[in-house]
């Protein structure tokens, strides 16, 4: 986290939404869930004002992950959910109670969702799986993890913007395997308004977070 | 200043770019402290007549840029007489060097051929750019899916011709395999820092590789050229392994070329 802090004060970003730890794992056990999220934790506590918590689960472990919701975002400081990876396409049934319990909180949940042109992985959502999802769940805040992983060929920022607005565009790094560079540049970079640049790298999140920071009492 | 050693002209077939006009290109580089740009003709990816190509690319470098676009043209040693391509490269075109696409241009690096084109830029004290790949292959179209080229080979051609000058550029799939510090370590082998990634990449690049052997290259307009910015932003690095990342190495390589 010092590192992250370090590369964080040299670019200018001032807070993180942290989530998983540093595990590589795409299939997870309940334990190696709970270590990262404990990880996670930990993080935040050291530095309350550069970065919130995001709790990872997965619909493969129902029950845990509904447990772990409660310990790390009902009853402890975290957040959001996400990243929900590879485990089970969001579009399964074991969706929904997790969905239920974003909605009753008012959290976020962040997607990994790709179209890989070698095709996706066992298990892992595709877009239109986050759009049936989004359909059942109509009242549910979703981030789309990796705008789809079509970004070179499909969506670059300008597209983005004109297709969605740039109120549904929100910066994210996934720093580890990215670097907070290469994606930052694809906001300062592209060719979009100064107030879409302002949306997209902090108000947008802002006001997604806006009903859980307030309920627990962080600073908005 | 900033030299950009990785930089395309012309159309990405895939799509329309910001920049994909060379006024507008130069202008945003310019804006931006670039002092000198090396530059390729995308048309050279795809195109079969390469010696139109690099015309164009000459022209075009000429006309919108001149001592500021530096020419790289495209040699595709499956094609007919490529060798009269290099020649006008150097002879016609005054090119410093040549950029290679060995993947789209489908031949493995172990291929005789391959051989012979170095030994012939060597000879020529051409530098040689190689593309290990253009993008990520998750997100190239499903009709033209290219693998990464196998850099495997290189580090035995290096050793073997000690005069090649050879630039490794959009490396991300050579440091995936593996290879990029023994094609470095090889010889007159070089890299830039277009998709480097990771926290501190491009620090922990330079420290693996030596500050003398990486090159400031933006994979501009495909990418966006404040990536590679903010990538040496996010560093750390000294000032003086700055200055050498953003344009002395370029320079230094570029030397006996030019004189």
């Amino acid at each position: 986290m010092e590192v992250l802090v370090r590369c964080m004060d040299r670019l200018g970003i001032e807070r993180l939404l942290l989530s998983q730890g540093y595990s590589a794992e795409l299939h997870p056990t309940p334990a190696q869930f709970r270590e990262e999220n404990d990880r996670v934790m930990r993080a935040v506590r050291a530095f309350p004002d550069r970065a919130f918590g995001s709790v990872y689960i997965s619909p493969a472990y129902l029950d845990f992950s509904l447990q772990e919701f409660d310990r790390c975002v009902r009853d402890g400081p975290m957040v959001a959910i996400g990243e929900i990876e590879i485990d089970r396409r969001a579009n399964v049934p074991e969706m929904d109670p997790i969905a239920e319990r974003a909605i009753a909180l008012r959290v976020p949940i962040l997607e990994h969702e790709w179209l890989k042109a070698g095709g996706n992985e066992p298990g892992e959502s595709t877009p239109h799986d986050v759009v049936e999802l989004a359909r059942r769940h109509p009242r549910l805040q979703i981030v789309c993890a990796h705008t789809g992983g079509d970004w070179e060929r499909g969506i670059r920022m300008e597209m983005a913007v004109r297709e969605l607005g740039a109120e549904r565009v929100i910066y994210g790094s996934d720093v580890g395997g990215r670097s907070f560079a290469s994606q930052l540049a694809k906001v300062t970079g592209a060719e979009i308004p100064e107030s879409a640049k302002e949306l997209i790298l902090g108000e947008n999140l802002r006001r997604l977070l806006t009903p859980i920071l307030r309920a627990k009492g962080y600073s908005v | 200043m900033i030299v950009d050693a990785n930089v395309s002209l012309s159309r990405w077939p895939f799509r329309r770019l910001v920049g994909d006009e060379t006024p507008e290109l130069v202008r945003r580089l310019r804006k931006r402290g670039v002092a000198q740009v090396w530059a390729e003709n995308f048309d050279g990816i795809l195109h079969k007549d390469v010696g139109g190509v690099n015309a164009r690319l000459a022209a075009e470098c000429r006309t919108h840029g001149k001592d500021f676009l530096v020419p790289f043209g495209t040699v595709n040693p499956k094609l007919p007489d490529w060798q009269e391509d290099l020649r006008r490269c150097q002879e016609d075109y005054r090119m410093p060097g040549i950029r290679l696409h060995p993947n789209y241009h489908g031949y493995d690096l172990r291929e005789p051929v391959f051989r012979e084109l170095l030994n012939l830029a060597a000879e020529r004290r051409l530098i040689v750019q190689l593309a290990v790949c253009m993008e990520d292959e998750r997100t190239q179209h499903p009709l033209i899916r290219v693998p990464p080229v196998d850099c495997a080979p290189l580090p035995e051609l290096l050793k073997r011709d000690p005069a090649l000058r050879l630039v490794l550029i959009n490396c991300d799939p050579a440091i995936r395999q593996g290879l990029l510090q023994p094609v470095l370590s090889a010889g007159g082998a070089y890299c830039d820092i277009s998709m480097v990634e990771g926290i501190e990449g491009v620090a922990r690049l330079v420290e693996r590789v030596s500050p003398k052997k990486v090159l400031f290259g933006s994979n501009s307009p495909l990418f966006y050229f404040e990536s590679a910015l903010l990538k040496i932003q996010e560093t750390g690095l000294s000032e003086s392994e700055k200055d050498a990342l953003l344009e002395g190495n370029a320079r230094q390589l570029l030397a006996p070329v030019a004189s």
